[in-house]
């Protein structure tokens, strides 16, 4: 509540109200019993992750530490620009690749920009999703939203079986204030006859480069 | 603007007209069945899924008979967090609220993510009165406001189209309100798809003003959830300066956990996939990422009356999956727009009655557009009891009319119940519309009806029949 004049504060003591009057003679639930799982045994957690994210039309990719930047390069072989976030780890790069760093490009500008490398918090096999909390190595939202390749880099030490865990995870972030974009493939559409279109506004292609050990 | 639902005819009326358009039942069965089986293939692989329903049912339960207490927590956590919230009783608090928000940046035009909400209050209506464009951004709703139409499926609302109509609707109106549809456009799904991007892309690009729903609301924390496919919904909560955001009171949850239920529950029973593309949240305010100028009405507009007994309480569990729509074979057949309200389907007949009223011919109607056969409360992931709850409100329906003399709508309503119940004397009464049709083709409505009819039409020009009814059709195509 913010207003002080008397017409907001009077729609929400009256909405209130009618809250109150509704539940006077209401039998209150109990919170849930949570009898549902929390961490699925999963046999290996990389390969149904790689596998979810593929079912997807995403490109997957898994490689050892060493090998980030090679991937990279392939991933955005043909993208005229690149912009990185601030703390993407300098290794993840092909050397010599020119980037375009954020510094608060307007949305016009990002458009202009073909391709963009971030990092990622957590992946979960079961779902094929990848979430980002915006934190250093990630972006800002807009930013691994606009340009049309999204080259996302997950490290398996970062993969959860499945949405339970994850958000055991993330609710670090969330009560930090931090915003959470969760990513399942790239955009998509079913609202034409049903016939799943990928790519409407967000990123076009999705291209993960999945990193072991 | 899309076209309103008010003075919508009487599901009785409506549904049989739409049961005389042939292209919109193939459409509708087409795309119920191929969501139901996707919906059915990736629920089965989930082994806890009753679990699940009950914890979703069980967290929705709880929250709801303590509403106060957790709408109280969700306004201090998203003040804390930098946004500000406004109350609203009904639509016209809720438009007016956001109408002044939007002449308060200066700006003319907002940009929307598809929301139920903000549907139900007719926001669009009420923004083009104060001047502002409101540009639709979801492909589906683009499709509906470009076409002048009104939606008919919760989750695909122009399933009602199929690709020839989308393309000439593209063609015929991009051009008037922004970037035009490439001339040499073809039906293919992929380039109009592509046309949506380049029309759209314009419009977020220079959005000052956002408007959006959201799915869940977190009273913990304060953080708002919108779960999408196409990024549209990334778009608006991420580009422009000003986010407004309409949340039904009932969408507040207690805690970030509570998310785990209704993220797997969701978009299995919505779009029959894992995980839908894109999930964002958001807490009030991020420096130097998003908008910086952030609002939450919260809104109740009747939700208030199903909450007080401890059955009709469950619809307000609903997290507007569509699942019940899509095994439902009632609406199958009639559609969305039969039920004259932005909540069609099984959910509909039970929402609109109860947070509207019965008071209305289409709201005194609703109850009986179900065969309660039970595949709703099967579909259901939080496990409302659609059925239960039609046959209560049947009750009252029937309960609230001994009070009184018969109105001509019940007499109209017997007639159609009449004309409905029997095969043969459908179909008579079709082949006489469908000649009235004929005799009518330039008139694109038939004014007022003779006989108990006139009572629905005496308010409101009937819609000209179909020049073939679904039933000749069948016979044409099948006899
Ligand atoms: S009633 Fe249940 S199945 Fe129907 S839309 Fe709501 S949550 Fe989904």
């Amino acid at each position: 509540m913010s207003d002080a004049t008397s017409g907001p504060t009077s729609a929400r003591e009256a909405v209130l109200a009618r809250v109150r009057a509704a539940l006077a003679e209401a039998t209150p639930a109990d919170p849930p019993a949570r009898a549902y799982g929390h961490g699925a045994a999963v046999a290996d957690v990389p390969a149904l992750f790689a596998e979810r994210v593929a079912d997807y039309r995403a490109t997957v990719v898994r490689v050892a530490p060493s090998g980030v930047a090679v991937a990279v390069a392939e991933a955005i072989e043909g993208a005229d620009s690149v912009v990185v976030p601030d703390g993407l780890p300098e290794e993840w790069l092909p050397a010599g690749l020119q980037v375009v760093h954020d510094e608060s490009l307007d949305a016009t500008a990002l458009d202009r920009v073909a391709a963009v490398v971030t990092g990622s918090t957590v992946g979960i096999a079961v779902t094929g999703t990848i979430v980002l909390d915006h934190g250093p190595g990630q972006g800002r939202r807009a930013l691994s939203l606009v340009p049309d390749l999204h080259v996302c880099v997950v490290r398996e030490a970062d993969l959860v079986a499945d949405v339970p865990e994850a958000v055991s995870r993330l609710v670090g972030s969330v009560t930090a204030g931090r915003p959470l974009t969760w990513i399942s493939g790239p955009s998509a559409t079913s609202d034409i006859e049903l016939e799943r279109v990928e790519g409407v506004h967000g990123p076009r292609t999705l291209h993960v480069v999945l990193v072991g050990g | 603007m899309s076209a309103t639902f008010v003075g919508m005819p009487a599901f009785p009326t409506a549904a049989r007209e739409a049961l005389g358009n042939a292209q919109q039942r193939r459409n509708l069965r087409h795309a119920t069945h191929t969501i139901r089986d996707k919906r059915a293939r990736v629920v089965a692989e989930v082994d806890d899924w009753e679990e699940l329903r009950v914890a979703g049912a069980a967290i929705k339960d709880h929250v709801l008979t303590h509403l106060d207490t957790y709408l109280e927590q969700l306004e201090e956590s998203l003040t804390r967090a930098g946004a500000t919230v406004h109350w609203a009783s009904d639509a016209a608090e809720a438009n007016r609220i956001v109408v002044d928000l939007v002449r308060a940046t200066g700006s003319q035009e907002v940009v929307k993510v598809k929301s139920m909400a903000t549907q139900e209050i007719e926001l669009n209506e009420a923004l083009e009165a104060a001047g502002i464009d409101a540009w639709e951004t979801d492909l589906a709703e683009l499709i509906v406001q470009l076409g002048h139409d009104r939606p008919s499926h919760i989750l695909v609302p122009a399933i009602h189209r199929n690709r020839a109509e989308i393309r000439e609707i593209f063609l015929r109106e991009m051009g008037a309100v922004g970037e035009p549809a490439p001339a040499g456009l073809t039906s293919e799904p992929r380039e109009l798809a592509e046309a949506a991007r380049t029309h759209l892309r314009e419009k977020f690009l220079r959005a000052k003003v956002a408007i959006s729903g959201a799915n869940f609301a977190v009273a913990e924390t304060g953080t708002l959830v919108v779960v999408e496919s196409e990024g549209n919904g990334r778009m608006c909560l991420t580009l422009p300066e000003t986010l407004i955001s309409v949340v039904g009171i009932e969408k507040v949850l207690p805690t970030v956990a509570d998310l785990e239920v209704m993220l797997q529950l969701l978009p299995r029973s919505s779009t029959g996939e894992r995980m839908n593309p894109y999930t964002s949240m958001w807490t009030g305010v991020t420096p130097g990422d998003g908008p910086q100028d952030v609002h939450v009405v919260l809104l109740d507009n009747g939700r208030t009356s199903a909450l007080a007994d401890d059955l009709d309480r469950q619809a307000l569990r609903c997290i507007r999956c569509s699942a019940c729509l899509n095994v439902c074979p009632v609406y199958e057949r009639v559609g969305g727009h039969a039920y004259g309200s932005v909540y069609p389907g099984p959910i509909g007949a039970v929402l609109n009655p109860l947070i509207r009223g019965t008071s209305s011919a289409v709201d005194k109607s609703l109850p009986y557009a179900s065969s309660l056969c039970g595949a709703c409360f099967d579909a259901c992931p939080v496990r409302i009891q659609i059925p239960d709850l039609l046959v209560r409100l049947r009750t009252r329906v029937v309960d609230e009319k001994r009070g009184g003399l018969p109105s001509g709508e019940e007499i109209a309503m017997k007639g159609m119940a009449w004309v409905l119940g029997d095969a043969d004397r459908l179909e008579r009464a079709q082949k006489g519309s469908e000649l009235g049709g004929r005799l009518l083709r330039r008139r694109t409505s038939l004014g007022r009806l003779p006989g108990p009819l006139s009572a629905w039409t005496d308010a409101r020009d009937a819609p000209t029949p179909p020049e073939e009814t679904f039933r000749t059709w069948w016979k044409r195509e099948r006899g």
